[in-house]
């Protein structure tokens, strides 16, 4: 006997599992209609890659992945593709969402498949691909993507590979009797796992309402050689354990056969561990070594509402109503219905709602069975909550601080270390709906979490701008400055008439200039002030227009006078550069990293001085010489 | 039939707050009759006052709150309190004294502060207290145990106890009927060894006080039973009596004439038992996790011992149970439970 440890809290809700086991596994009929969702797993919805009309293969891709988390959808069933719209999901709140419909042609025809025996023939990221374009999802309720819980990653290294074979939700059978029917199937798939995975220690836990299927996992397990299949040698165990609710969470499972607690916040790989549903490694079995994707599972149906309670083999997208009748469902007798089992099932809102990939129950209960709930009573602390809660929070605070939207403390109490398993709503004598609690308040933390990052961003714009108008700002100042320093510099006050000033004309321009040609600037200099005022005294008051105005009066005096063209050109390139310089100081004072581009352009500015003063000196000596 | 609308879990165990506060009053039954045996019918009489005082008021309350009046009286509750204020008190007590200390326990202590679940302090005891510093000479004036009343004393019947409770008739003789408590007789004890206390009153019996360890006896198999039923954990009653018996054991002193009294003494005397196992356990005024049950049962343990030793009040444990109602939310903040995942391997 393996040690086993016990998880804190838990509890023995009546089980109910007696009912759906009086018979054997059914083959489901092909319902008329199929819907199947497009999202029936955690991750990114898959893509249609069928238009409406096309004639479907059973078997056949209809929508593929999407995402780096995201599995393909397959034709459950031959036939036509009716619609591609929104329809009623399994959801808890009831919502539509993009299904394909499947008109059925009753052929059930399959596409062509290579069965093949002997999975030795893939390698490793063959089977991953198999795996992943089975769309295979996890099949105990979560629907986590098979294929990416398999990749390997090089800094966690897996060597405890856990079979979970617990289903401790009451009422449900739908893994017990896949392991009392298909042991070999169960056995064939684990050996699957167990090549890619390569563990050192296999464990196949069972809760002990369940030996009778002990002997036959065992024989099936015996028949496989697992050290070879994983190349080391590998220790296979099938480890039962004291019923308890909710033993099977993936979490409190590898606390019981192993002893570790995965990290908070963590995945299993961060201690070694990864673990699997029997109904998955059927899943991989089916895609490995038939060929066949995932496009059914086995769903127990039971109640007292249906006379013939049992677990049926059935295609995804079947609808509820449809399954529900071929076990004689009483509608009348049926106070809720809810797909899952009595602790974390949802209570579905319509009864056409199809089976998806995570359906392991439907579950019709009377109203003696599973009372309407009564009106809640005052929370009195007694702890009975705490006791029962296999995460060890205290809901009882929790609840506590729900009620007062004490986000701050929720979080200080590890709100979400809570795995919304029930336990704790099932023993509280007030029939407090504590788990609702939990969620709304979850939902609360990351709403505030996302508004916080919102709120963030919109700050970090803000600041950003009003830097910016700071700078600009200054740099308007500065230009300025520099700009009256340069003026006093090159024009000595004394010998130059007032508007000269206006025309700001270069230093070795003056020096060099004639009297006609100082006429000729104190002309332009006029004509330019003119044209400003009359373009600023323009009442329009679209700048657009201004701007044309203002440049086709420019353009008109250039051609008029093209040296004050080449004046100006000597003049802008030179604040340029004052500009420049002003800039590249400041940035060397700050070590700003563009430094080397404001260099740059600093040389391009010089030169283009250097080029426009040229310009301006031939144009000046070609005009001399005409003259 | 159109499909209910509810979210998971969709099954309970069934039990209700009603039901547990009904298994409370039954676990004072073994205590009640202790009592009732040793002291006369005092105790039923106080019992049966409280419980009518309690839902008269309670009732009215709620009506004032606008509150469901018979969903909240459903719970229970207000009659535990008042089952557990009237044990407190001395058998035989006038009906106003019960009247007055009810009113401190629904309306005061639980009503005003927002009904069931929002009381800070626990109500049976502020209503103790509230009456203990007001009336302190009804409220010490505890009977002579049946057997060791002189035989001039007629002890009352039921029906003669009910009119006592009434005030219709007069309580018999002082003198013979009341005696001082055997908690009372160690504290003011300065000249004689503790053996010869104890043999010199027969207020003493084997252990500790005559009839009074039967009754301590009573409620300790009570608050076994509650505890067999889960209603409450181990931590707060065993760490509170743990407490208890370790201080007297320190105070002891082998028995001189400055004894506080033998362990013993002090779990089968006073209101040990019964506050340990009904006031202690009250799950709305303690701390809320097991580490802090410890701390807040201790608390009250060494409360009680100190209040017994140098104190000025016959008993002590309302007067601990109450302090450490303060301390709860300190408590609570410093014994957070660790979850899963949070570095506690195996």
């Amino acid at each position: 006997m393996r040690k086993i440890w016990d998880i804190h809290g838990g509890i023995h809700p009546t089980e109910n599992k007696k009912q759906s086991l009086s018979e054997p596994i059914l083959q489901a009929a092909i319902p008329p209609y199929l819907y199947v969702p497009l999202s029936q797993h955690i991750g990114a919805a898959a893509k249609p890659i069928v238009q409406v009309g096309d004639k479907v293969l059973k078997g056949q891709a209809i929508a593929s992945a999407s995402a780096a988390v995201s599995v393909p959808v397959h034709a459950p069933s031959s036939g036509t593709v009716f619609a591609i719209e929104n329809k009623t999901v399994p959801h808890p709140s009831g919502i539509d969402d993009l299904c394909i419909v499947i008109e059925t042609d009753g052929l059930d025809q399959w596409r062509e498949r290579k069965a093949r025996q002997d999975f030795n023939f893939f390698a490793d990221d063959e089977l991953l691909s198999i795996i992943r374009n089975a769309g295979i999802a996890g099949m105990g309720g979560a629907g986590f993507p098979a294929a990416i819980k398999l990749k390997s990653n090089d800094s966690k290294p897996i060597d405890t590979l856990i079979m979970n074979g617990t289903e401790c939700e009451p009422y449900i059978t739908a893994d017990h009797s896949l392991m009392l029917e298909k042991a070999n199937d169960i056995a064939t798939g684990l050996a699957i796992l167990a090549k890619i995975i390569k563990p050192k220690t296999i464990l196949f836990g069972i809760e002990d309402n369940k030996l009778d299927v002990v002997n036959g996992i065992e024989t099936a397990l015996n028949r496989i050689d697992f050290s070879t299949q994983s190349g080391c040698t590998t220790d296979v165990r099938v480890v039962t354990f004291p019923t308890k609710y909710p033993s099977g969470g993936e979490k409190q499972l590898i606390e019981i056969l192993t002893g570790k607690q995965v990290p908070s916040r963590g995945l299993p790989a961060d201690i070694g561990i990864v673990c699997h549903n029997i109904g998955t490694a059927v899943a991989i079995k089916d895609a490995v070594c038939l060929d066949q994707p995932l496009i059914s599972r086995i769903t127990t149906v039971t109640g007292e509402a249906v006379n013939r309670p049992r677990n049926y083999h059935v295609l995804i997208g079947t609808p509820v109503s449809f399954l529900l009748e071929q076990s004689q469902y009483q509608a009348d007798k049926n106070n809720r219905l809810i797909m899952g089992g009595p602790m974390m099932g949802f209570a579905l809102a319509d009864i056409s709602a199809p089976i998806i990939k995570t359906s392991n129950c439907i579950l019709a209960p009377t109203e003696a069975e599973l009372p309407t709930p009564p009106p809640a009573q005052a929370c009195i602390r007694c702890g009975m909550c705490a006791e029962a809660c296999p995460a060890s929070l205290l809901p009882q605070q929790l609840y506590w601080f729900s009620q007062g939207k004490e986000l701050e403390k929720l979080e200080q109490h590890n709100i979400a270390d809570c795995i919304e398993c029930g336990a704790c709503s099932y023993v509280c004598p007030s029939n407090i709906p504590l788990v609702q609690y939990y969620r709304a308040s979850k939902t609360d933390i990351k709403q505030r979490e996302i508004d916080h990052h919102n709120a963030e961003l919109a700050k970090r714009r803000f600041d950003t701008r009003q830097d910016r108008l700071i700078r600009l700002e200054q740099e308007k100042i500065a230009a300025k400055q520099a700009r009256q320093a340069a003026r006093k510099k090159t024009n000595p006050p004394n010998d130059k008439p007032p508007t000269a000033n206006t025309s700001a004309a270069n230093a070795d321009t003056t020096a060099t200039t004639d009297n006609a040609e100082r006429e000729a600037t104190v002309k332009a200099a006029i004509e330019r002030a003119t044209i400003k005022k009359a373009t600023l005294s323009t009442t329009t008051d679209d700048p657009v227009a201004r701007a044309q105005a203002k440049r086709e009066a420019q353009l008109a005096q250039d051609q008029a006078d093209p040296e004050a063209k080449l004046k100006r050109a000597v003049e802008s390139a030179q604040q340029r550069l004052e500009k420049l310089q002003i800039k590249l100081a400041a940035a060397k004072e700050s070590d700003d990293p563009n430094v080397n581009i404001l260099e740059a352009g600093l040389e391009k500015a010089q030169s283009k001085l250097i080029s426009s003063q040229q310009a301006l000196d031939d144009y000046k000596k070609a005009s001399h010489s005409e003259d | 039939m159109a499909l209910m609308r509810v979210t998971s879990p969709h099954t309970h165990n069934r039990q209700t707050t009603g039901q547990v506060m009904q298994l409370v009053l039954l676990a004072t039954l073994p205590g009640v009759l202790a009592l009732t045996f040793v002291f006369g019918w005092g105790t039923l009489v106080n019992i049966l006052l409280a419980v009518v005082f309690a839902i008269a008021l309670e009732a009215s309350a709620l009506k004032l709150r606008r509150q469901p009046v018979k969903f909240y009286l459903n719970d229970y509750t207000a009659i535990v309190t008042a089952v557990l204020l009237a044990i407190a008190l001395p058998p035989y007590s006038s009906w106003w004294v019960i009247l007055v200390g009810i009113f401190f326990s629904i309306i005061v202590a639980k009503q005003l502060y927002g009904g069931l679940g929002y009381n800070p302090f626990n109500p049976a005891m502020v209503g103790y207290v509230a009456l203990l510093i007001s009336f302190p000479v009804a409220m010490t004036a505890w009977p002579t145990p049946i057997h060791l009343t002189p035989n001039t004393v007629i002890i009352p019947n039921l029906f003669e106890a009910l009119l006592i409770g009434l005030t219709v008739i007069e309580r018999p003789m002082i003198d013979g009927f009341t005696m001082a408590t055997p908690l009372d007789l160690v504290r003011q004890n300065d000249s004689l060894l503790l053996n010869d206390l104890m043999n010199e009153y027969p207020q003493f019996g084997r252990w500790s006080g005559y009839g009074w360890e039967w009754a301590n006896l009573g409620f300790l198999v009570g608050g076994l039973f509650l505890l067999q039923r889960k209603i409450f954990t181990w931590h707060t009653p065993v760490s509170m009596l743990l407490a208890i018996a370790i201080m007297s054991a320190l105070f002891y002193d082998g028995g001189s004439s400055n004894s506080a009294g033998s362990p013993l003494f002090h779990l089968l005397g006073g209101a040990t038992m019964f506050g340990a196992w009904f006031i202690a356990t009250d799950p709305v005024s303690s701390a809320v996790s097991n580490k802090g049950r410890i701390i807040y049962g201790a608390g009250i343990g060494v409360l009680t011992f100190i209040i017994r030793k140098w104190g000025n009040y016959p008993d002590a444990v309302a007067f601990a149970v109450l302090l450490m109602n303060f301390s709860a939310p300190l408590i609570d903040h410093y014994t957070q439970t660790k979850p899963y995942g949070h570095n506690n391997s195996k």
